[in-house]
């Protein structure tokens, strides 16, 4: 089973987030850059279905050379191979397009992507990329099992689960639940300096959508303390003055 | 040109979400001089449909056959397409639930649409365009998105908008949309609902706890708060990984982003991945026993003390405030 992983380049979760530029421009200055969590579920996953030669997983992300360290990471955690889409992400749809257009070149079984990035929070590539091959898609799943060509999924709903089969290839978002994250070890991190990384130029794609500014939220007020032997004043609190209960 | 507005219902009834999208649409369309289709796909009675006038849709198109009853992503996305078309949507704006974030991009991608999911304000208009206000870096940032395709798909947050009624009556339809057999190759086979349980993205109040409840034993307490309050329980990422309690519990940047109007944290510290999730929340109580814990720092209210001593006493103060 050929198995391709969309990652992505993402600011560490600790980061702190700054703009430029009249808040038109993330600060990347001294931020450290991570595979983007969610995606790492999918790559966990990816390994755990090709293990034993039972297939093969390649990662795929659009960046610059600045994401050369991030997908040296996925490769030492175990895909067998790299390729990076030469451009700087404008947009999940310029992304989605660059994904399909290689995917469409390279016949994979299986399309795995996290459920969303931590930067953007769009659950989008996986949906597009699907539409744009013309094949099914989840884009929020808790649970992956393939069964030849089926996979069977789970998928989260509104107070609940759902279960459901579908025909490969097929995209699949996955979340928490799918995969044991994987953490390189020091063979995976030495064999990864030889693993193929090749490098593509991207695809023209028309820009439909752009982030134009950003904004930062209004700091919160200080908190006012209630004393642990007087819970009722926090119920009259809540509900004279918040008006919440 | 109209608003397309997809209406997602659960097990043929309409939720405050459905609502909430409708009464978004309509306020675009109030700007834009555009009248509001809504569509229903699945086994919704007539009396549920015509509910959505009261929220300013004028016609709404349902979609009811057996076959249809399951959300099926591709071919519910292909129908809202066909119906878009038809009704020369400008704009298509449906719920950014779990389905909607599955549907949105597939249907963006077949009208060559820019998509905004988890919009959080109305759209403000400037001539053909729409800039979208959305949350970004977890809720750490907003970024404004600026629509400039023809047509444009926003996928709104639940709880971002408010409901509003509207003197529409709503004209109802039946709509047999053509379908391809290859967009139904993916088959539900089980849907499990916890009834008692009330949905997290969508809940008004939540109630969330953290390692100081020192194991998933502890959980009946907060399961009792919550029960009072009529409130979704959720948890912190160390209690999820540790199997406490499930996956779909955790709240904050890796896992289910938060916005209701009372969110209570018990025994959580407060760490920068766990507030990115909840910040946005309208009221924040948070009970640790540790003065110093940084949820403090952007709580509204606060009580320093031990969850077991605390929690109880919150419960019988709830009770009796509520009669119960």
């Amino acid at each position: 089973m050929k198995i391709l992983v969309c990652i992505s380049n993402v600011p560490d979760t600790t980061s702190k987030i700054t703009f430029t530029n009249d808040n038109t421009a993330f600060n990347s200055a001294g931020v450290q850059y991570i595979v983007n969590p969610y995606d790492e579920i999918a790559l966990s996953k990816a390994i755990d279905l090709a293990e034993g030669g039972k297939g093969s997983v390649t990662v795929i992300t659009v960046g610059d050379a600045s994401t050369d360290a991030t997908i040296r990471k996925a490769l030492a955690t175990g895909a067998d191979n790299a390729i990076r889409v030469n451009a700087t992400p404008r947009d999940a749809w310029f992304v989605a397009n660059q994904i399909a257009h290689y995917a469409k070149e390279n016949n994979f079984d299986l399309i795995l992507t996290g459920r969303e990035s931590i930067d953007y929070n769009g659950a989008q590539v996986a949906g597009f990329v699907a539409s744009l091959l013309n094949i099914p898609s989840v884009s929020i799943s808790k649970k992956l099992d393939i069964d030849g060509n089926t996979a069977t999924v789970e998928r989260e709903i509104e107070g609940g689960k759902e279960v459901l089969t579908l025909n490969l290839p097929a995209v699949i978002g996955t979340a928490e639940g799918v995969a044991e994250t994987k953490i390189p070890n020091m063979r995976g991190i030495m064999s990864a300096r030889t693993k193929p990384l090749d490098v593509i130029e991207p695809l023209e794609v028309a820009q439909l959508s752009q982030i134009v500014k950003f904004e930062t939220p209004e700091p919160r007020g200080t908190v006012t303390l209630v004393d642990a032997g007087d819970v009722e004043k926090l119920v009259a609190l809540l509900h004279e003055k918040a008006k919440v209960i | 040109m109209s608003i397309l507005v997809y209406v997602e219902n659960t097990d043929g009834k309409f939720k405050k979400s459905a609502f909430e999208a409708v009464s978004y649409a309509k306020a675009i369309a109030n700007q834009t001089q555009n009248q509001v289709i809504a569509i229903s796909i699945g086994n919704v009675e007539e009396a549920q449909l015509s509910q959505l006038g009261k929220y300013g849709a004028s016609k709404v198109l349902s979609v009811n056959t057996e076959q249809l009853k399951s959300f099926v992503n591709q071919a519910y996305a292909a129908i809202i397409v066909d119906a878009s078309k038809a009704n020369d949507a400008s704009v298509v704006v449906l719920s950014n639930s779990f389905s909607g974030k599955g549907l949105a991009p597939r249907i963006a991608a077949k009208l060559n649409a820019a998509l905004a999911d988890g919009a959080i304000e109305l759209p403000t208009i400037n001539g053909q365009n729409l800039q979208v206000k959305t949350g970004a870096f977890s809720g750490k940032a907003f970024s404004f998105v600026a629509l400039t395709s023809a047509i444009k798909v926003i996928a709104l947050n639940p709880n971002s908008f408010e409901v509003k009624e509207s003197e529409v009556s709503a004209a109802i339809e039946n709509y047999t949309p053509s379908v391809d057999a290859s967009d139904f190759s993916t088959i539900v086979k089980e849907i499990v609902r916890a009834t008692d349980k009330i949905s997290l993205p969508e809940a008004d109040i939540v109630v969330s706890a953290g390692r100081g409840l020192k194991g998933p034993e502890n959980w009946a307490m907060i399961e009792e708060l919550a029960n009072v309050l009529g409130a979704a329980t959720a948890c912190s990422k160390p209690v999820s990984d540790a199997g406490w309690r499930p996956h779909s519990e955790h709240v904050g940047q890796t896992g289910i982003v938060v916005s209701p109007n009372l969110y209570i944290a018990i025994g959580i510290s407060g760490a920068i991945q766990h507030l990115a999730g909840v910040s946005s929340s309208k009221t924040i109580v948070v009970i640790n026993k540790d003065p110093e814990a940084p949820f403090f720092k952007v709580a509204d209210y606060g009580i320093i003390g031990d969850a077991f001593d605390v929690v109880p006493k919150l419960i019988s103060a709830l009770k009796a405030y509520k009669g119960l």
